[in-house]
């Protein structure tokens, strides 16, 4: 569903009220605003510029610094393969390259039908699991080659069945 | 809820606390620390719970959710008290017979306890299983029996006595020279004195200050803070506010990176207990003390774990250090005098308090005194958090503690310090570990990450692995970090490649040198120390990769081809797993095909041979 201007506007005006209109809150704010529309659009940034009195070149400049931010729509499932250390050694690289060719996209990008978004995570601290894969805030630990279709599949499924039941 | 207005009060609360348990009562107490709720701890609570329901036990059996005991390998990891019985790897289908078998009739479920490989017999209590064993749980030592979103529970083990004391037996001088004494030094990775940083910030001038938690773990492959904050959130706060009292300091911050979200959860909900039972906030325990703390997620930079990055981040600006020439101590938050300390740094200081500047640098070694919590993650035996006095050598945490390596195959390095720090080779094991003896052979103690790797991780690309992670976090402000680490990637990737040459090795110390030399802050200066270790004590691997065109651990994709071995029979299972179909069968009980133009070298046939028939050259 995509959200009007007037939409996005009244949730901006929530989450700058929550702050107190404190322009030094502007990360936590940029965080709140992505959890509620999903991501950071062009519009949204102008607004906040407005509402923040913040010059709209550090709003761009904070909302691309940060990994956390995404400033395009991202998949109805997010999907992050965690590369720290000890997920590296222990070859989270393979696992990284086996959802690129399972969903046919490159870590970073979302697939056409946005299903699926695909990224990598610097480390969870959950170290002794690697490697690791969260898939919507869900962890998935010592995966294999093998479980990376099957795990996808779970989410193919319900993905089918949510477009069953709109019909 | 009642503010307490005194120390009195908070004895007698505590003391109502205690009353109010049966210390013969059951709990059982499972670990919900992100490690073991990513092996399915909340679908064991919730099994719990559902079935002590339904057999009417609820009210006789207590269900706890702990912090991380750090065994996360392990986990789910539940204990029965009062008998601290040690249940490991628990799943939900193991509910019933814990009931029944433990609960209902006394007895150990025999194939849960711990079984160690290497010592016959089994361990039934957590402090014998030798993960624990050689550890000293300081700072760790509660975590795994207090429920971290539960006030009264840090409050049951004397938790803010040590507020009390500094509040209304101590004045802030005497504080400062306390930690001074204790020896205490930063655990976010420099080593500063704390008591020296705390000293400068309360002689700074200005009326309003700042202390800073810094939680922004960035370290790949460490996560004690994380554990901490999620663990036993109360005893950094506590530290927190005394360190605000000595200083001086009205408003504090932790930060913590938005990659963990129950530490974010457990701290904000320590932040409003403490407030609500007059701990934090106006008139703290009656003294006349005013202190407020915020909670602030990151946004997921590396280098805002740099003090004057993390402040930048912290006035809704981009993460980008500067110059030091001023400290924070004199101008840092929004230009006042800010003290910033690490998690594990604060949480020591209610141990020294209570314990004494003397007990506590009785611990450890000349210059580096307490204990250390280090992750021990990569190819050891139990991974997890360790807590062990300082000067220990890395030989026990590897192998007595951790247990050795996975699969009974060769150590090669241990990589300390994170993307700061420096990988050291087997010769050096029996290094006592402390800030100065980890620096004198060229790596760090760093936040504590220890990252074990075998005679299959290869060297170069452990090097390329993190200054390809620095090259993505590197802010950009300075240009010898900025181009620096993005032609030592070049190179490094060049080497992996099979396209290096003998003089990239030179270039790379050049590089390095001039970065060390160079950069602006912490993170520039010392990001060639992975690649300047690995070339002093792996410098063979290198030239074989330049001179042999050959990846010694068989890592490097370029370097290597996967090959059938002629002793293959047909069975199929890598034909079925290869994704580009390059496998094919020829004929029964005969050696199946691999064309080398479709191979991708993805391992797929090389993890599902169950006969080892894939070998790689």
């Amino acid at each position: 569903m995509k959200l009007t201007g007037k939409q996005i506007k009244a949730k901006l005006e929530a989450i700058v009220k929550k702050y107190n209109n404190d322009s030094s809150m502007l990360v936590p704010i940029l965080q709140d605003t992505q959890t509620e529309i999903g991501y950071l659009p062009k519009d949204a940034m102008i607004e906040l510029h407005e509402m923040l009195n913040v010059p709209l070149t550090q709003v761009y400049s904070v909302a691309t610094f940060f990994k956390a931010f995404n400033l395009i729509p991202r998949g109805r499932h997010q999907i992050f393969v965690c590369t720290g250390t000890a997920c590296h050694v222990r070859g989270s690289e393979r696992i990284l390259e086996t959802f690129e060719r399972e969903l046919n996209i490159k870590a970073g990008e979302s697939d056409k039908d946005l299903n699926f978004t695909l990224g990598t995570v610097n480390c969870v601290g959950a170290c002794a699991l690697g490697p690791i894969v969260i898939i919507d805030g869900k962890y998935n630990g010592e995966m294999k080659i093998e479980s990376v279709k099957p795990l996808i599949d779970k989410y193919r499924n319900t993905l089918e069945t949510e477009r069953g039941t709109q019909h | 809820m009642k503010r307490l207005s005194s120390p009195i009060e908070l004895e007698e609360l505590r003391q109502s606390i205690v009353k109010s348990r049966d210390p013969k009562k059951t709990i059982v107490s499972i670990c919900g620390g992100t490690g073991c709720t990513a092996l399915g701890s909340g679908e064991v609570i919730k099994a719990f719970r559902e079935e002590l329901i339904k057999r009417d036990l609820a009210d006789k059996i207590e269900v706890k959710v702990s912090g991380c005991r750090g065994f996360c390998q392990h986990g789910a990891l539940v204990t029965i008290e009062p008998q601290s019985i040690f249940y490991q790897r628990v799943r939900t289908k193991d509910v019933i017979e814990i009931i029944e078998s433990t609960l209902l009739k006394g007895q150990t479920v025999d194939r849960l306890l711990y079984h160690d490989p290497t010592v016959t017999g089994q361990f039934v209590h957590e402090e014998e299983v030798p993960f624990y064993a050689k550890q000293k749980r300081l700072i760790l030592a509660n975590s795994s029996k207090i429920d971290p979103k539960r006030i009264e529970d840090y409050i049951f083990f004397g938790g803010y006595g040590a507020l009390a004391k500094a509040l209304y037996n101590m004045k802030p001088d005497s504080i400062i020279e306390e930690i001074k004494a204790s020896g205490l030094r930063g655990r976010g990775g420099g080593g500063f004195p704390t008591g020296r940083k705390w000293e400068s910030t309360r002689k700074a001038q200005g009326d309003l200050k700042y202390v800073i938690c810094n939680c922004d773990e960035g370290d790949p492959g460490a996560f004690m803070d994380r554990s901490l904050m999620e663990g036993n959130p109360h005893s950094v706060l506590e530290g927190m506010i005394i360190g605000a009292f000595a200083i001086g300091a009205q408003e504090g911050y932790i930060y913590v990176r938005h990659e963990y979200p129950l530490a974010v959860e457990n701290a904000t909900i320590a932040l409003q207990q403490a407030e609500e039972n007059g701990l934090l906030g106006d008139n703290i325990l009656g003294s006349g003390f005013n202190f407020r703390v915020k909670v602030s997620r990151g946004g997921g930079a590396f280098v805002c774990g740099e003090s004057t990055a993390l402040m930048a981040s912290l006035e809704g600006k981009v993460g980008e250090p500067r110059a030091k020439y001023i400290h924070t101590s004199d101008s840092g938050l929004w230009g006042r005098p800010s003290n910033l300390n690490n998690v594990e740094t604060w949480a020591n200081v209610p141990i020294i308090i209570n314990n004494g500047a003397k007990w506590f640098s009785g611990i450890g070694t000349a210059d580096s005194k307490g204990t250390k919590i280090f992750s021990l993650v990569g190819k050891v035996r139990n991974t997890g958090l360790v807590e062990v006095p300082m000067g220990i050598t890395l030989r026990e945490i590897i192998f007595d503690i951790g247990g050795g390596i996975q699969g009974n195959r060769k150590f090669k390095a241990v990589q300390t310090g994170g993307p700061s720090g420096g990988c050291i080779p087997e010769k050096l094991l029996d290094l006592p570990v402390d800030f100065d003896e980890l620096t004198r052979v060229g790596s760090m103690m760093g936040s504590g990450a220890m990252i074990v790797t075998d005679e299959k991780n290869c060297m170069v690309d452990i090097a390329k692995y993190y200054i390809g992670f620095l090259k993505g976090e590197l802010c950009g402000k300075c240009l010898p970090c900025r181009e620096g680490v993005k032609r030592m990637n070049e190179i490094l990737t060049r080497i992996t490649e099979g396209n290096g040459k003998m003089e990239d090795i030179d270039l790379l110390e050049q590089i390095a040198a001039t970065l060390t030399e160079t950069s602006l802050c912490g993170l520039g200066q010392s990001a060639p120390n992975p690649v300047v270790s690995t070339l002093v004590h792996f410098r063979d691997e290198y030239e074989a990769h330049i001179k042999e065109k050959r990846c010694p651990a068989k890592v490097c994709k370029a370097l290597i081809t996967y090959n059938i071995s002629e002793k293959c029979l047909n069975c199929g299972l890598c034909v079925k797993a290869c994704p580009q179909g390059a496998i094919t069968p020829v004929e029964k009980k005969k050696p199946v095909v691999l064309d080398q133009s479709k191979c991708i070298k993805c391992g797929s046939c090389l993890d599902a041979c169950k006969l080892q028939m894939v070998e790689v050259k």
